[in-house]
């Protein structure tokens, strides 16, 4: 599956999410920010079929909406591939070898790999996140293990 | 009769495998016949002991870290339920050193319980008696400032967005700040939300706010959640709603998740994030004080100047304002990070000095390397020579020196450091992150990164050195908010004191 394909709307678990996310965020003040991040936990991503949903249901143009997904690193069009690590790439895990472990991450191949700048876990650097799943003071045999663990469960 | 243990929730103990050691210990407690009650508790901020388990026994709260899943058989043999010794016992949590030599405050109930156990919401029902002008006037005389690059006086702006005309206005706390280095809000959120919920509620009494808003970064989803649980318990307590602690008084506070963009750390493009736009900074004037959200009059902080407010309605002005010296009052958690050995929260007065701070808290590098820089302020920040390592920790004599404070995080880096990628980092860095509206910071900072390449494979370096310095100064004079406006400050301050990683030796590093 390339990057442009069209992503479906529905998922075996939810056959409409968007729907559901603008039933239940779409009255708040300022409510495209909660409706993305809920487009996005529904579906993994916010896709293009569901901005066009979006804009008509809060009243904006699909340049509007589009705009604001692409201004957040967070969102992203199509559902990450394997598992979803997220690497800290700030000073401090820089300091204890970050790059290093976000190199060898994007080798690995069978996982999706987003650079974030900090997770909070400065004291216990280097870090990063697999699956939502905090892990600090890594080294690179602690990531091959974590990486070939979550191949497994693929 | 159960024995109570206590291991950490907080995202940094997670990270360390706290929740497989819970289980562990649970399971062994179980297999043993013994009864145990495990609560999960904040962090106390001594990261390098995560996960910091400790064990209620008659003779107080004994510590054991950092535990690991093999450790946890060991510790029930060795009988660590009566606090019995052991390789990783760390005795009476209270004595640990780097715990004992705080003035905890903002930080006072972080990690003593459960993050949602029952708390008295002593400032707020002080505030609910007291006219909104006499708030005001405490939190001025209190001396308390914003952290962080808005480092104002809080009393002045309570006072602005209390006297402003307006029907509509809004209390906002920015956590889309989070800095590297600086973890503090984080440790917060997830140890103690109900103080930045009492100290936003108090706010909203002072200036006549009805609504708030609370924006977490994203990439703090730990956060997000222990926020998430703490407003809906503070709903249902009847903290927060049509009538705070049955006074009559309405507050609702709900909270909003940001989208991994640092330029919604500054509070015009939080806002504009708030209203479902993307993070661009907005021109000033107007100030968010006279038009902020949704173009009404609003108060904004980050989450210690919030946390801070229940302490100092609760113990009065005069308490707060004599903690600390100098200008700035208080106390300011300090967050010593990257390559250290002990790394962590430490809540201290403004002042101390930033070698005592590393060496004698911190313990030097993890590494046991020299240390070659450290950053103070976030990414944001200057990397301090040795020269000034003794200058107190204080936003007034850091700025005398051109320096920042921020919000207090310290970054170590050892003699392996290269300070000329380091530079090149925090131009890529605000490449990656620049909203785009000032051509200085959009431009100049993908320049930045070229120019840094270029004298670091010496093409041409002394014209490229004065170039990345004219670079700097425009970017710097040229951009509306901090991340163009202070980029320049680590690139500039690794140049000028490591000359030689950009490869300046000699005649080249005093020309430069």
């Amino acid at each position: 599956m390339s990057a442009t394909a069209a992503v479906p709307l529905s998922t075996p678990h939810e056959p409409d999410g968007v729907a559901r996310v603008l039933a239940e965020r779409g009255h708040l003040d300022g409510p495209l920010m909660p409706v993305l991040h809920g487009v996005q936990e529904a579906l993994g991503c916010v896709p293009s079929a569901a901005v066009a949903r979006i804009a008509q249901a809060l009243n904006l143009s699909r340049a509007e909406v589009h705009g604001v997904v692409g201004g957040y690193p967070h969102f992203r069009p199509s559902p990450a591939r394997g598992p979803l690590v997220q690497v800290c790439r700030a000073e401090s895990c820089r300091s204890m070898g970050g790059e290093a472990l976000l190199q060898q991450a994007r080798a690995a191949g069978h996982c999706t790999v987003e650079p974030v700048y900090c997770l909070g876990l400065c004291a216990q650097s280097p870090a990063l996140m697999l699956q939502g799943q905090p892990h600090a003071r890594m080294t690179p045999e602690r990531l091959d293990e974590l990486l070939s663990d979550a191949g497994d469960f693929r | 009769m159960s024995v109570t243990v206590y291991v950490p929730r907080d995202a940094a103990a997670k990270a360390m495998g706290a929740d497989v050691v819970t289980a562990a210990i649970a399971g062994q407690a179980e297999a043993r016949g013994l009864s145990v009650r495990i609560v999960r508790n904040g962090s106390r901020g001594l990261l390098w002991l995560e996960p910091l388990v400790e064990v209620q026994t008659a003779a107080g709260r004994i510590a054991y870290g950092p535990v690991s899943l093999a450790d946890v058989p060991s510790l029930f043999e060795a009988g660590w339920l009566d606090g019995a010794a052991h390789p990783l016992r760390l005795g009476p949590t209270e004595e640990i050193p780097q715990l004992k030599r705080q003035r905890r405050l903002t930080f006072r109930r972080c990690g003593l319980d459960a993050p949602l156990a029952p708390v008295p919401w002593l400032g707020l029902e002080t505030a609910l008696e007291m006219p909104p002008q006499a708030i005001v006037q405490q939190v001025a005389d209190s001396g308390l400032h914003g952290r962080g690059s808005a480092a104002d006086p809080a009393g002045n702006l309570w006072r602005t967005v209390a006297q402003a005309p307006s029907a509509r206005k809004y209390v906002v706390c920015n956590a889309g700040g989070g800095d590297s280095g600086s973890f503090a809000d984080r440790v917060l959120l997830e140890g103690d939300p109900y103080l930045l919920i009492e100290g936003m509620a108090i706010a909203a009494l002072a200036v006549g706010a009805a609504r708030g808003f609370v924006y977490v970064r994203s990439e703090y989803p730990h956060a997000v959640a222990s926020l998430e649980r703490a407003l809906r318990a503070a709903r249902e307590a009847g903290v927060l709603g049509c009538s705070m602690l049955g006074s009559g008084r309405s507050f609702e506070l709900e909270l909003r998740v940001g989208g991994g963009s640092h330029v919604c750390g500054e509070d015009t493009a939080m806002l504009e994030s708030l209203e479902g736009r993307a993070g661009v900074v907005r021109a000033k004037p107007p100030l968010p004080a006279a038009s902020g959200l949704f173009g009404q009059p609003t108060l904004i902080h980050d989450v210690l100047a919030f946390a801070a407010v229940p302490t100092l309605l609760e113990k009065g002005a005069a308490f707060y304002r004599d903690v600390g010296g100098g200008r700035s009052r208080g106390t300011l958690p300090f967050q010593l990070s990257g390559n250290i050995r002990h790394g962590g929260l430490f809540e201290l007065p403004f002042g101390l000095g930033l070698r005592e701070l590393v060496f004698e808290i911190g313990g030097g590098t993890r590494s046991g390397r020299p240390v070659k820089a450290i950053q103070v302020g976030g990414p944001l920040g200057a990397y301090v020579p040795e020269s000034q390592w003794d200058l107190p920790l204080d936003p007034d004599a850091y700025a005398a020196k051109g320096l920042v404070l921020g919000r207090g995080g310290i970054v170590v880096h050892d003699d392996t450091v290269d300070m000329a990628q380091l530079a090149r980092f925090a131009m890529e860095f605000c490449a990656v992150q620049s909203c785009g509206k000032c051509a200085s910071c959009r431009i100049g900072s993908t320049r930045g990164v070229e120019v840094v390449d270029r004298i670091v494979m010496n093409h041409r370096r002394p014209q490229y050195v004065r170039m990345l310095r004219a670079l700097c100064d425009a970017m710097r004079s040229g951009s509306q908010c901090a991340i163009g406006g202070m980029t320049p400050l680590p690139v500039l301050s690794a140049l000028d004191h490591y000359p030689q990683d950009f490869g300046l030796v000699g005649e080249d590093a005093r020309a430069a």
